[in-house]
């Protein structure tokens, strides 16, 4: 058997194997409708802490400093942050502005409001060219 | 006439090394002949913020504290001090009370600019019982003072749309909130400012104090007064007319005609460049030297007052800055143009905000 054949053989198997049951990799529109719908509502979500007093314990908001999301440049992350001296994510910085100016709690990385936040920044910067390490 | 001295060295009293460090705006008028110095201190943007009972963050606070102990230092001592608007966050009596307490320990005649952050909870009503008129004029060693009221707005936005004070204090305090409204000094208060020009001549130095630019810079975060063309040509007939303003947290300046322009900062937290908004179109002026990006790690970086010399017969503008490196913004002798004198001189280059 020729290179080639052995992996048409292979095909065939697979097709056979997963004969009746979609396709990995086939979506319909409403697929995507639904995830873009998933991932706006996260980033609303992400808005809405954005400009929420209560997520620290002094009452400022994110958006007091950063009017939509501006100066945050998430397209640079994670990047080396020369105050910390190390290469940190946007979600580390997030956390940081959390405990300084909004004297909050630390959150998870993988909490779902960093999560959220992460969203609605990156949203805020959609079309930007991505420069990850930019100073 | 005496030649610009930017840094103004003999102002200060054996405090150099606090100067080095001071985040206020000084703010020299400059004029021709014989006029004499004017020396103005402008502190501004302190978004007193209160928590709860006693308690207001710190941070803010601070900031205001130290322009106010800063400006204190000045020898000789001002002629006025401006304080340019947005004292409190929310427009409540205690963050007014709190901030009123803390400017009191100016030692100067303080000139006040309302806010929108003061006026949109009771529409400047205690704000008035503390400081006065919200728009008025005086004469001061030859130059004309006018203050005005720049944050007005649509008189259904102000009066009609929101069920509570507080909910339409919330809508304008947040600068990217769509909800907001376009400022704008309205038909009365210009009625008011053309009548009050009548009586100054083409060749006396016009100095405006607003808390808004009178000019239209970036809509979107209210960087802009809707009837500012409107204004601008009641200032179009005087040699030396000049509009100094509050509100942007960021070194701004421009010419329009024959009228300068020039921003203060804040001294609670810097703004982010319009340009920085991916998503909307903005129109800095290009005569601008940005100032240099915060760093969010120094929390007063990017906060500071200014003293401004109107001896020229324009305003220079030495901005204190605490954290980084002062600035000097004047007429260049040369080009008529507002300038800065050390990044234009010296030709330091401008950090790239994004």
């Amino acid at each position: 058997m020729t290179k080639t054949s052995r992996f048409v053989a292979a095909l065939a198997l697979c097709g056979a194997l997963f004969a009746g049951s979609a396709l990995a990799d086939e979506f319909t529109d409403n697929d995507v409708d639904h995830w873009m719908g998933e991932f706006k509502a996260t980033a609303d979500k992400g808005r809405a802490l954005w400009v929420d007093g209560t997520l620290g314990s002094n009452g400022v908001a994110c958006a007091q400093c950063h009017p939509n999301a501006a100066n945050t440049h998430p397209e640079t992350y994670p990047k080396y942050q020369k105050q910390l001296g190390r290469v940190v994510t946007i979600g580390e910085m997030i956390n940081w502005c959390i405990q300084n100016p909004l004297e909050g709690e630390e959150m998870k990385l993988d909490d779902p409001r960093i999560v959220a936040m992460q969203a609605y920044v990156n949203f805020e910067r959609r079309g930007v060219e991505m420069s990850p390490g930019k100073h | 006439m005496r030649t610009n001295d930017p840094s103004r060295r003999g102002l200060i009293r054996g405090a150099g090394a606090l100067m080095a460090t001071l985040p206020l705006t000084q703010v020299k008028l400059a004029f021709g002949g014989q006029r004499q110095d004017i020396n103005i201190a402008y502190i501004s943007d302190s978004h007193i913020q209160h928590i709860k009972g006693n308690e207001f963050v710190r941070n803010w606070d601070r900031g205001l504290i130290r322009a106010v102990a800063e400006t204190n230092l000045l020898l000789p001592k001002p002629d006025f001090v401006v304080f340019g608007g947005d004292l409190a966050q929310l427009g409540t009596k205690p963050e007014l009370d709190h901030g009123a307490e803390i400017l009191s320990a100016l030692n100067a005649d303080v000139k006040y600019v309302m806010g929108e952050h003061d006026y949109y909870l009771d529409l400047g009503a205690y704000w008035s019982e503390l400081f006065g008129p919200q728009h008025y004029s005086w004469n001061h060693k030859g130059v004309h003072f006018v203050v005005l009221n720049s944050i007005l707005t649509h008189k259904e936005w102000t009066f009609d749309r929101w069920p509570t004070a507080e909910q339409r204090m919330l809508e304008m305090a947040g600068l990217d909130n769509p909800n907001g409204s376009p400022f704008m000094v309205g038909a009365k208060q210009r009625k008011w400012l053309e009548r009050d020009l009548k009586k100054v001549t083409d060749d006396t130095p016009v100095v405006v104090f607003s808390h808004s630019p009178i000019q239209k810079i970036f809509k979107h975060w209210n960087f802009w007064t809707d009837d500012a063309d409107e204004v601008q040509a009641l200032l179009g007939r005087f040699h030396s007319a000049n509009v100094i303003y509050g509100h942007v947290h960021q070194i701004q300046y421009n010419r329009i005609g024959n009228i300068h322009f020039h921003s203060v900062m804040a001294t609670a937290w810097p703004w982010p460049y319009p340009q920085s908004y991916a998503q909307a179109e903005s129109h800095l002026p290009v005569v601008t030297v940005p100032m240099n990006r915060a760093d969010p790690f120094h929390e007063r970086d990017a906060t500071g007052w200014q003293l401004i010399d109107v001896h020229t017969g324009r305003p220079t503008l030495s901005y204190k800055l605490a954290n980084n490196t002062n600035r000097t913004v004047g007429p260049d002798p040369a080009t008529g143009m507002p300038h800065d004198f050390d990044f234009q001189e010296r030709q330091i280059s401008a950090q790239d905000h994004y």
